[in-house]
């Protein structure tokens, strides 16, 4: 996992509460064995037109928008099924940071698992930074996950995150290697495991 | 000792490691796997040189890309085949029990795992599916995971986590007729929200509850997820005893009365705090129908698609406006005035028996709308094949509805079961997001009941006055 630090980048608003995965990768590209390859499946049913070229009026392919790698949206972002191919799909669009109200919580575990940073903000905030990236198409904005801080022309902005997934994403950490320093508290469990949780097979 | 809710007992007896400030590490007593989320875990163990460190912990079906045509036709997807022929090469590499296609234990996992006996009360239960939350009926702490999480489960057999907060949401009073746990659970919903519930374990509480049969309690506890929610649970009593007994993988003779013995210790305790606590009386429900994008945007049966002055200004507003739009749906149209094209009885939500019997039961007899096509999909083999010892496979096909092989299928639309552009289904499933059950598909959930009378009329028409009339 790549660690993240301080990102610098144009700003791409999606303006609507409840996006779900879906919408962030439909299920025909859910048959795939791979990690990879989700990139242009990213918002599939919005983002093209029925003989497969880009739809004008999708906010993303809008021409100022193209390369953002920092998305800002509406509350409950990434809600419904616990598909992890919807932030594979967004990081491989080049998204490292997402910014909304709310986020649903395995969405949000799977963004910290592969190095996305979730940022939660007070509604008006999220919506004035919206309007913003709006109004100035092309808006780059600064965040940097040391200071905890979101950076632009005349914008400063302070954000609160968890301090161990700070850490984690700081340093590029995966939970395997982590968990596994603890073998022997796992092993010791087992031995003390509730006797009725082993009965049946 | 301070009062425990069931929530805390379950966590507490599950701790392997604790340290301030970090993710807890919790040991996991069940991982259901399937087809769709699980290749880039197993891959991920190859390229590390791990194992699996609990194969007889772990099961593994296919159920999300299957076709639901007979089972001696051949999957034509190339890309499923191989998704499905990736996860049995893996279950043989890893050591796993592998409920393959033709395995008369298939099925979808939410409805093997409790048939099977493997979902018990008090077990920590994970898949990489959201509605994992199903398994909570049974007084289990049970919740979907993403895939980097089902490799560290296979791994490890333990997910780090923080500690969700208790939310209950006490049903008070009696059931009133022809409502049923889809309803309450669309009810609940539609009250606080589909983000009502994020950060949250819900304990579902009350005699309403309590009244429930097992399906019932899983109809409730699978939607939680809706309501977005971490987990939903309810405490094992008696009903949850006797369901489980004699089930095969449930525990046996002497182990079963020691098992109902520690069992009987986990609901909450009398004066248990729950960080938060929401109150419904069961007489204020009503069948349901959803008639927007998402699964709070439900009216009763009796009521009309809202106007958008009912919103607040704002991204409610528009966003009740777009849904609108993409259901093709007139503000103040009356729900029974919606007229169908597909009915789907079928999902991890209401596909058991006792789903197929109570649709059967309004089915008997009627025919299909002719302008409607209409589909039963049982969610398991061994559910489908009870169905036919029942005679309801015949119930069904004399109507005019299609009876086909388990499966997730127009649930969610992976296989070749989906809606065509514009098409409007009645659903028994749990998601009517855009495109769920097809590009430019219209889905309205329901209860199997609904579902089949609206299948019989064409349009949604009220269960209740129907079981009147007859």
């Amino acid at each position: 996992m790549e660690p993240l630090r301080v990102v610098t980048g144009i700003v791409a608003p999606l303006n609507r509460p409840n996006v779900d995965t879906d919408q962030i990768v439909p299920k025909q590209f859910l048959k795939r064995i791979e990690r990879t390859g989700y990139g242009p499946a990213a918002f599939y049913d919005w983002r093209y037109l029925e003989d497969g070229s880009d739809n004008p009026e999708f906010v993303l392919n809008k021409p100022a928008y193209r390369g953002a790698s920092i998305l800002v949206t509406g509350k409950n972002f990434g809600c419904g099924s616990s598909r992890e191919h919807a932030p594979w799909a967004l990081l491989e669009y080049g998204f490292r940071v997402i910014i909304a109200p709310s986020f649903a919580d395995i969405f949000n575990n799977n963004c910290l698992q592969n190095g996305i940073l979730t940022i939660t903000l007070p509604e008006e905030q999220v919506q004035e930074l919206i309007r913003l990236a709006e109004e100035q198409p092309g808006m780059k904005l600064t965040v940097d996950l040391e200071q905890q801080e979101i950076r632009g022309d005349g914008i400063q902005i302070p954000f609160e995150v968890d301090e161990f997934k700070r850490f984690r994403l700081l340093n590029g950490l995966d939970d395997i290697g982590l968990t596994l320093q603890h073998e022997d508290a796992i092993a010791a469990y087992e031995q003390r495991r509730p006797e009725y949780l082993t009965y049946g097979k | 000792m301070a009062p425990k809710t069931m929530f805390e007992k379950i966590w507490d007896a599950h701790v392997v490691y604790e340290e301030p400030g970090k993710p807890t590490l919790i040991y996991v007593d069940l991982h259901l796997t399937h087809e769709v989320t699980s290749p880039q875990a197993f891959e991920g163990l190859r390229l590390a040189g791990r194992r699996v460190r609990r194969p007889d912990l772990t099961i593994a079906t296919v159920d999300h890309a299957i076709p639901t045509w007979s089972r001696d036709l051949p999957v034509t997807d190339p890309i499923a085949a191989t998704q499905l022929a990736t996860l049995a090469a893996n279950a043989r590499e890893f050591g796993i029990t592998f409920y393959d296609i033709r395995s008369p234990h298939q099925g979808i996992v939410h409805v093997i795992g409790p048939q099977l006996g493997y979902t018990q009360p008090g077990k920590v239960i994970v898949c990489g599916d959201s509605h994992t939350s199903t398994h909570g009926a049974f007084g289990a702490f049970a919740l979907g995971i993403g895939t980097s999480e089902v490799e560290h489960v296979l791994a490890t057999q333990t997910l780090p986590m923080m500690k969700p907060k208790t939310m209950e949401v006490r049903v008070e009073g009696t059931l009133p007729p022809g409502v049923t746990a889809k309803d309450i659970i669309l009810g609940i919903i539609g009250r606080i929200g589909t983000a009502g519930g994020t950060g949250y374990v819900i304990e579902y509480t009350g005699e309403a509850i309590r009244s429930l049969s097992m399906e019932g309690r899983m109809t409730v506890c699978n939607m939680s997820i809706e309501a977005g929610a971490r987990a939903g649970m309810i405490a094992p009593d008696e009903t949850t005893f006797a369901y489980l007994r004699g089930r095969p993988h449930a525990p046996q003779g002497a182990d079963f009365e020691k098992a109902v013995a520690a069992w009987r210790t986990l609901p909450s305790d009398p004066g248990a705090v729950y960080d938060r606590t929401v109150v419904i009386r069961a007489d204020e429900l009503e069948p349901y129908v959803t008639w927007g994008t998402n699964p709070g945007m439900v009216a009763p049966i009796s009521g009309r698609v809202p106007q958008l002055d009912e919103f607040e200004p704002g991204p409610d507003r528009q966003s009740a406006e777009r849904a609108l739009e993409y259901m093709g749906l007139k503000p103040g149209t009356p729900i029974r005035e919606i007229p169908i094209d597909r009915v789907f009885i079928g999902s991890c939500t209401n596909s058991r028996i006792e789903d197929l019997r109570a649709a059967a039961a309004i089915v008997r007899g009627h025919k299909v709308n002719p302008k409607v096509r209409a589909m039963v999909v049982p969610g398991s083999t061994g559910v489908k094949l009870q169905a036919e010892a029942e005679g309801l496979d015949q119930i069904f096909l004399d109507a005019g509805f299609e009876w086909r092989e388990a499966g997730c299928s127009m649930c969610l639309g992976m296989n070749p079961d989906i809606l065509a552009p514009g098409e409007r289904c009645a659903s028994t499933s749990n998601r009517n997001f855009e495109g769920r059950q097809g590009k430019g598909g219209r889905t309205h959930l329901v209860s199997p009941q609904m579902a089949a009378a609206a299948a019989l009329a064409g349009h949604f028409v009220d269960v209740r006055e129907l079981t009147k009339e007859r």
